[in-house]
């Protein structure tokens, strides 16, 4: 029984992080506002949405795949997941000191909006934030020992496919209705008043994570 | 760093002219002669306070000959696009070169009536770090803050072409040279561009020794300054295409976008034609194919006048040009304010249809061979020049002077600074405000004005009106 409800609850973790990073301006819903407004249409809005969407799960993958492959060292489970909320309290505590913005980022052309969620996501650690809740869901399974080595490969990669994919439509669920939103009803002054600074909040969140995933091993 | 965006940034043209009304003016003071240091005034432009058009504070900086022309923020309202990611700036320092030293001051204004220096960059600096110098128009960008310069390196600015570069929005940094591709690009003064769309349009006054020391008339008569518009890739920072307004069309100086970036047309102002002594407005516009056309759509004639009332440089026209030395367009862009600083006029133009400008209004004041009074009855010195438009659109300041060695050139009996402000009709037209009359300190000329929570010439938006 608590098996199953300590997994349900990753696959609510996999989806709320998925919310987080959709209602964050800086993950890029406002250009697609831009882009409707722009060409003052409102598939624009859609189609912009797609870009950041797919940028977005990109990153979620190439995070979460090179980690699914390290599971294939079934003895070294623990150590794994150690390591990886190390690296994310790490990161946490890298952007809680280095507040700057990533630079290269303005350089990307407006109109590469994938390849900008892309970076923009990895500069972010997006990616990375997921990654102790993945290894939580892919779990020491009882009947591990007992599996071939690539039945087991095969397992992890789909559950690392299927909770970027979660994550990915959670995030565009909820960056798509704010940008509908602010497009049809709430209006541009929306962006300036309820945009908040959410840098101190997101480093604080892949601390809370990492240390969340070292508390629970067990 | 802010938990919110700053107040002062919109996300649109239009949400900027819903905002409140400016209370306070920047204006730079400058000391022609740089016998005094140049300074940075503080002007109540607030009707219901008591000290209604006094200067309420002065800076005054450490050094002598800077020179100040023109001036910016280190942030606007194009800190709201999601790609920089510098939506939690403030608005709060003033960017000010010298364009005579190349020294540049970072002025922090949180507390406008206490401004003060926040940092001085020094010329060596400037000049080891990007091989540019004389440092000249600020725009905040998607990289940082883009400074325009007029001049290469070496001592008179002739080695190697000017260019941009760009400094840090936080650390005021000087980062490095804008440019991987300047093309046909050797001369420079003004640049802005459209955020969205990707791309940037600068301009060409002329090369040091053409403007340090007075106007070259040779160089004039010869065609020798700047005469086209260069259109820019702006992320790949590179120039695409070089628009030659044709050589007759002496000195396209500043470079005016649409605000709405949906709109993809802008205007530039041309000194003086020439053949003809005219001023002109050129309209240009991105076509579908993502190249740029450029046309004249406003002339302005020179005045006949007897030589004997005229300036020694003019003497032999025997007519006053118009000079149109700056141009600013409202946030609405419905109007197109235009200074004929020769004339003594400022001129309105209704651009709604950006290639059939209509004139609405027009206000005389100063002027060579003229000397128009203000309604107040008082001498307005030289003719209106530096022009700034409120946010709401419905008050134009200005004020008079040009460039040091310029003013004595065509005013050589002209002396003192004013900055002076026109109220906007409903339906257009334009009337000085007999109450709004600045008089700078003894000494001091005034050149350009910027307004409290930005204005017409400062903030680019990432997002159309609707």
């Amino acid at each position: 029984m608590a098996e199953i409800s300590t997994t349900a609850a990753l696959w609510w973790a996999v989806v709320a992080s998925g919310l987080y990073h959709g209602v964050n301006p800086g993950m890029g819903w406002p250009l697609a506002v831009s882009s409707a407004l722009m060409e003052r249409r409102r598939s624009s809005l859609f189609k912009a949405l797609l870009a950041l969407a797919f940028g977005h799960l990109l990153a979620m993958t190439a995070i979460l795949l090179p980690f699914s492959a390290l599971l294939w060292l079934t003895e070294w489970h623990v150590e794994i997941r150690i390591g990886a909320a190390s690296l994310v309290i790490a990161l946490g505590g890298y952007l809680l000191i280095n507040r700057r913005h990533p630079r290269f980022l303005a350089r990307v052309p407006p109109s590469r909006l994938a390849l900008w969620s892309f970076l923009a996501a990895m500069a972010h650690g997006a990616g990375l934030m997921l990654v102790p809740v993945y290894l939580g869901l892919c779990g020491p399974d009882e009947g591990a020992g007992h599996a071939a080595a690539y039945t087991l490969m095969g397992r992890n990669a789909t559950i690392a496919v299927t909770v970027a994919l979660a994550h990915t439509l959670a995030m565009t669920a909820a960056g798509g209705a704010l940008a509908l939103g602010v497009y049809h009803w709430l209006g541009l002054k929306f962006l300036s008043k309820g945009w908040f600074n959410l840098d101190l909040i997101w480093a604080l969140s892949l601390v809370l994570v990492g240390a969340i995933s070292l508390l629970t091993l067990h | 760093m802010n938990l919110r965006p700053d107040p002062t940034f919109h996300a649109t043209p239009r949400l900027a002219m819903e905002a409140p009304a400016e209370t306070l003016a920047f204006t730079l003071m400058l000391s022609p002669d740089g016998s005094q240091p140049d300074g940075l005034a503080v002007v109540d432009v607030d009707p219901k306070s008591d000290s209604y058009g006094d200067i309420v504070h002065q800076l005054i900086m450490p050094n002598k000959g800077d020179e100040f022309h023109h001036f910016g923020w280190n942030a606007c309202s194009s800190a709201l696009s999601p790609l920089t990611g510098h939506a939690f700036l403030e608005r709060r320092y003033l960017i000010i070169p010298g364009i005579r030293s190349s020294r540049i001051y970072v002025i922090d204004v949180k507390e406008p009536r206490k401004a003060k220096i926040h940092k001085i960059i020094e010329p060596e600096e400037v000049f080891e770090k990007t091989g540019y110098s004389r440092p000249h128009t600020i725009h905040c960008g998607p990289e940082g803050i883009y400074v325009s310069t007029l001049g290469g390196g070496g001592k008179d600015g002739t080695d190697g072409p000017p260019g941009i570069f760009i400094m840090d929005c936080e650390t005021f940094d000087i980062l490095g040279r804008y440019e991987m591709d300047r093309g046909a690009q050797d001369k420079h003064y003004d640049f802005w561009w459209n955020l969205p769309r990707d791309y940037m349009v600068s301009s060409e006054w002329g090369l040091p020794p053409q403007f340090e020391n007075g106007i070259v008339a040779e160089d004039l008569l010869s065609n020798k300054y700047g005469h086209s518009i260069h259109f820019w890739n702006l992320r790949e920072r590179k120039n695409v295409q070089t628009i030659d307004l044709g050589e007759n069309h002496q000195m396209a100086l500043e470079i005016r976008p649409a605000h709405d970036p949906s709109k993809d047309y802008g205007f530039c102002g041309v000194v003086v034609d020439t053949t003809n002594l005219q001023g002109a407005i050129f309209t240009w516009w991105q076509k579908d194919d993502g190249t740029f056309e450029a046309k004249k759509t406003i002339t302005i004639d020179p005045r006949p006048e007897k030589a004997e009332n005229l300036p020694p440089l003019l003497q032999g026209f025997a007519a006053v040009p118009p000079l149109v030395t700056d141009i600013d367009l409202s946030l609405d862009d419905k109007y197109l304010y235009v200074a004929c600083w020769g004339q003594g006029e400022m001129h309105q133009y209704d651009v709604s249809d950006p290639m059939n400008p209509k004139l609405t209004g027009k206000v005389e004041l100063g002027g060579i061979a003229r000397g128009a009074k203000h309604p107040n009855g008082k001498d307005f010195a030289y003719g209106p020049q530096m022009v700034e438009i409120s946010r709401d659109g419905k008050r134009v300041y200005w004020t008079n002077s040009l460039y040091s060695t310029w003013d004595d050139q065509f005013y050589p009996d002209g002396q003192g600074g004013q900055m002076v402000m026109a109220n906007v009709g409903a339906d257009g037209g334009l009337e000085l405000d007999k109450d709004f009359y600045v008089e700078f300190p003894k000494g001091y000329r005034s050149h350009q004005i910027r307004l409290e929570g930005g204005d017409c010439s400062t903030d680019s938006f990432c997002y159309p009106s609707v």
